[in-house]
């Protein structure tokens, strides 16, 4: 198939980007969508042109490093898809899409559709973790946890730091991404202890990177290519205002 | 020259405690006065930067992706071995250790796998104390899934995401130390050279992705957890970014390459679907446990659906040739298995280049309820790429290059030839011999990471005094000026092919004669054709934009024109090796069953190569391999 393509392209963090028209023609349904943005370089490339620079690693939908809003949609709307693995079975002939980078003010645009999503690594610095020591820990199998426990921190932990809910949502907040590992850590044992001052932590941090807050959109859980539960903000508000209390 | 590898001597129960104690200890004080570099932060280097951080040494940490969070390890989907032996089912050290000496084919050295075994029970405790969701029973004690190679139920997962998981869980513990500020992370920033004053690893040169300017670093000690290599084969499992470059930029400075042929092609990945691929995706050797492998037994069969062939006409060959390992025979053999149906013409799917993965029996068996509980991500997976339902119909699979047991070589202290350059993880050589049993990178990533290199490093540091060599000395301004020289030279060539053109064409070479199958004629093949693409690289690469941006042909021009040096290397030592063992399959040396033959008289050694040049031959070191605790024999797995 032969598709239009709009694509974002910036030089830098400081210029101003634009959208500008590429013909990516002979599609196979069989490629994923960045290998049609390979083919599409290759061609700038042979013509001296400027390849279009995205974020990619994995290519298999768990390293989170793609982040393309395709259509409008991050990652591309899919269900439980990130653009790495969105196909091109799901275009048909014809078709024009557009493709953008994550849009937040937390997120500088790096270069065409990369951003930096150093805020992520900040908010987790902030209290993302258990204080324990390397050695030193218990048995394994001494401290049981139930199945349903383990389930909830794991469907939390599901989680790729990709930032496609910060993109998605009105309000550019990353209170899923942040709730994802306050709920995981807060579920288990091993990390009630500091249950308390990593939701303090955690949300100060939240703040200060200039996220927004949520106002109930559900846009995050759309968007989210884990399909992400939005009880994971109840979670963590929860968790909040449980740490306000003495 | 004859390598050594310091392996404690006395007997093995005691070998790692004995040199844990006789190690010397650096003074709490003096810790903080160590400036440590550690290259990557995957399971390996995540894990050793935290455990180094907390322990008070100024640790650097640098991946080229923008987080450490995601680093290839995340990809990993299968387990964790340990020997826990929770499910009381006869597992301990000794048979863990066991178990990967012979599932590597007797070629990796016992203590290093001694050691890996007994810490192994540490990892687990560690994750679990870090909050990683493991697998749980009902009780809420841990779960434990079987994999290949071991008959003993001995993996810890979480779901089909326990690489993502247990890196989360090194990224947390690292985060938790960038906030103490022992560790400073350099995301996006990539390593192009080791920098090496008199004789020692002192420093690194490296490029910062985002603005281009190439940087020194200066460190007491040089860590490498780069992973693995096997981008060399163009289309592989890994991640697009990974490659050989820090590795092969240490083997250039001096470093010992060591049994580079050893690779591991993966039986179990979604085909290959056309040309213009950029990766190939592999389904959890997990799968095995509930999946039954067959093709036709008729050729005319080929082309019909899979539900069309009755049970009579399939051929379950991996039952039929190792009946008492059957679906669960390791990697190396099965992937070759896969590969002799196909030769027959037995393969099915698009160039017959497929065999089916089957599940019906295990969802009749246990319902498919069970079968996604296990499974359900794979599944997923599976139908994104191909847009069939794994449930209704067999998976169809092929083998695909994965991994690499070859890697640096390193010392019993994971400390290369080179004083003061450490390397662990996937980038080392040490504990998998010729192949890699699954479920075990993972262990011995993490093994090195957090319980391995926090004491063997300290050993090395009482030998140096702290900050004795900064940037300031004229090596760092000579490596940095070779580097801005490489990259002025990529970028003034403007040929007229691409680097993915030439990456391609790399890997068809190696696929094709250095893969599952190598020989005399096709390795010689090999050898001549490799130098006469990287002679046309040089030539004929086109590279856009310029060096001081944010330019992602340029980084993969770097990297390819280091698989292009490397992959020469790797042919070389698969040549040389004339026997069949593990992932190194030489046709001339099999029994007449198809099965490998090894040669120990001749090759019970580990081949350790010192680069001299591309127009020169590299200098071969051997590294003989004793057998002490485990006797040497044929590998059975029928
Ligand atoms: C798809 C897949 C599934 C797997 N499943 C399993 C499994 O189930 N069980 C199992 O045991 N093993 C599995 N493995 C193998 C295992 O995941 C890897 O061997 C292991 O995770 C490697 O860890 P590492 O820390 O050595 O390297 P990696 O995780 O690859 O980390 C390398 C690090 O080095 C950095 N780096 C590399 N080069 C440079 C450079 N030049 N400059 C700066 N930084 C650099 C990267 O940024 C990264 O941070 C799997 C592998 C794959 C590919
Ligand atoms: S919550 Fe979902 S969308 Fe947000 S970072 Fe995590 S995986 Fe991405
Ligand atoms: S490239 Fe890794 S998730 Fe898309």
């Amino acid at each position: 198939m032969n598709l239009t393509l709009y694509v974002w392209r910036q030089k830098g963090p400081k210029d101003l980007g634009k959208l500008e028209q590429y013909e990516a023609p002979n599609v196979s349904p069989d490629q994923s969508f960045l290998e049609m943005l390979d083919d599409v370089n290759e061609v700038l490339i042979k013509t001296g042109k400027d390849p279009i620079a995205f974020d990619h690693d994995c290519r298999e939908g768990i390293c989170g490093m793609c982040s393309t809003v395709v259509n409008g949609r991050p990652h591309g709307g899919q269900d439980r898809t990130t653009v790495c693995q969105l196909h091109m079975r799901t275009f048909k002939d014809g078709d024009s899409i557009y493709i953008e980078p994550w849009k937040a003010k937390a997120f500088p645009i790096v270069k065409d559709l990369v951003v930096d999503r150093s805020a992520l690594d900040a908010i987790q610095n902030a209290g993302g973790y258990t204080s324990c020591h390397t050695g030193g820990v218990p048995d394994a199998n001494a401290v049981m946890i139930s199945q349903p426990a383990a389930e909830y921190a794991m469907d939390a932990a599901e989680c790729i730091g990709c930032g496609a809910c910060v993109a998605g949502c009105p309000n550019s907040s990353a209170m899923l991404f942040t709730g994802n590992k306050v709920a995981q850590l807060a579920a288990l044992p091993q990390g009630r202890p500091e249950a308390k001052a990593r939701v303090k932590a955690m949300t100060e941090a939240l703040k200060e990177c200039g996220f927004g807050n949520c106002t109930n959109h559900y846009e995050c859980q759309a968007a989210c290519p884990k399909g992400i539960d939005v009880k994971f903000i109840a979670k963590l508000n929860r968790e909040y205002i449980k740490s306000l209390l003495p | 020259m004859i390598l050594d590898g310091k392996c404690p001597t006395g007997p093995i129960e005691q070998s790692w405690d004995k040199h844990r104690f006789e190690m010397k200890l650096v003074n709490p004080a003096n810790k903080r006065k160590y400036k440590i570099l550690m290259v990557g932060t995957g399971l390996a280097g995540g894990a050793g930067a935290a455990s180094l951080g907390e322990l008070g040494y100024n640790v650097h940490a640098f991946c080229y992706q923008d987080s450490a969070r995601r680093a290839h390890s995340i990809a990993a989907q299968g387990g964790i071995n340990a020997a826990k032996n929770y499910p009381n089912d006869g597992d301990s050290i000794y048979r863990l250790f066991y178990d990967t000496i012979k599932g590597g084919d007797f070629r990796a050295r016992e203590a290093d796998v001694w050691r890996l075994a007994q810490v192994s029970n540490n990892i687990i405790d560690q994750c679990v104390a870090q909050g990683v969701p493991f697998a749980r029973d009902y009780a809420g004690y841990l779960d434990n899934r079987s994999f290949g190679g071991a008959q003993v139920s001995r993996t810890f997962y979480a779901r089909g995401q326990t690489g993502q998981q247990l890196l989360l869980g090194a990224y947390s513990a690292l985060c938790r130390q960038v906030k103490a500020k022992t560790v400073t992370m350099h995301p996006r920033t990539e390593m192009l050279d080791l920098v090496v004053v008199d004789g020692v690893a002192k420093g690194i040169t490296v490029r910062n992705l985002t603005t281009g300017q190439i940087e020194s670093h200066w460190g007491d000690a040089v860590v490498l957890a780069t992973g693995g290599y096997v981008n060399v084969f163009y289309l592989s499992t890994n991640a697009m970014g990974c490659s050989v470059t820090a590795v092969w930029k240490a083997a250039k400075k001096g470093a010992y390459m060591a049994n580079p042929c050893y690779t591991q092609i993966h039986p179990t990945c979604i085909p290959q679907h056309g040309e213009h691929q950029s990766k190939l995706t592999l389904m959890s050797e997990s799968l095995r446990n509930d999946g039954r492998c067959w093709v036709p037994k008729k050729k005319e069969d080929c082309e019909k659906p899979a539900g069309a062939i009755p049970e009579e006409d399939r051929d379950y060959y991996l039952e039929r040739k190792y009946p008492s390992f059957g679906n669960l025979a390791p990697r190396d053999i099965a992937s070759r298995a896969a590969k002799e149906q196909c030769d027959d013409d037995r393969g099915v799917g698009p160039g017959k280049r497929g065999v089916y993965l089957d599940f019906a029996d295990s969802i009749n068996r246990l319902g498919q309820h069970t079968i996604a509980a296990r499974y359900g991500n794979l599944f997923e997976m599976y139908e994104k790429i191909t847009d069939e339902n794994g449930y209704k119909q067999p998976m169809r699979i092929y083998p695909a290059p994965h991994y690499s047991m070859g890697g640096l070589w390193v010392d019993y202290n994971c400390m290369s030839n080179v004083p003061g350059l450490f390397v662990l993880g996937e980038a080392n050589f040490s504990v998998h011999g010729a192949n890699r049993l699954g479920a075990s990178a993972l262990m011995q990533g993490l093994a090195d990471g957090y319980f391995v290199i926090p004491y063997t490093i300290a050993n090395y540091l009482v030998t140096v005094k702290p900050g004795a060599v900064t940037d300031a000395h004229p090596e760092f301004k000579k490596s940095a000026d070779e580097v801005k020289g490489q990259i002025n030279k990529l970028l003034s060539i403007n040929g007229k092919k691409t680097v993915s053109d030439m990456h391609r064409a790399l890997g068809k070479i190696m696929w094709n004669n250095v893969g599952m199958a190598r020989s005399k004629q096709s390795l010689t093949a090999a050898l001549k054709e490799i130098p006469a693409l990287r002679e046309e690289f040089w030539k004929n690469v086109k590279v856009s934009g310029s060096g001081e941006e944010f330019n992602q042909q340029l980084e993969n021009a770097g990297r390819l024109a280091d698989f292009l040096e490397f992959g020469e290397m790797l042919a070389k030592d698969a040549l040389h090796r004339e026997e069949s063992c593990g992932g190194h399959f030489r046709v001339e040396h099999q029994y007449d069953d198809g099965e490998a033959k090894r040669d120990d008289e001749n090759f019970c050694y580990a081949a350790a190569w010192e680069f001299k040049g591309n127009d020169k031959e590299p200098e071969l070191h051997k590294e003989p391999l004793k057998f002490e605790n485990v006797h040497l024999a044929v590998r059975s797995y029928k």
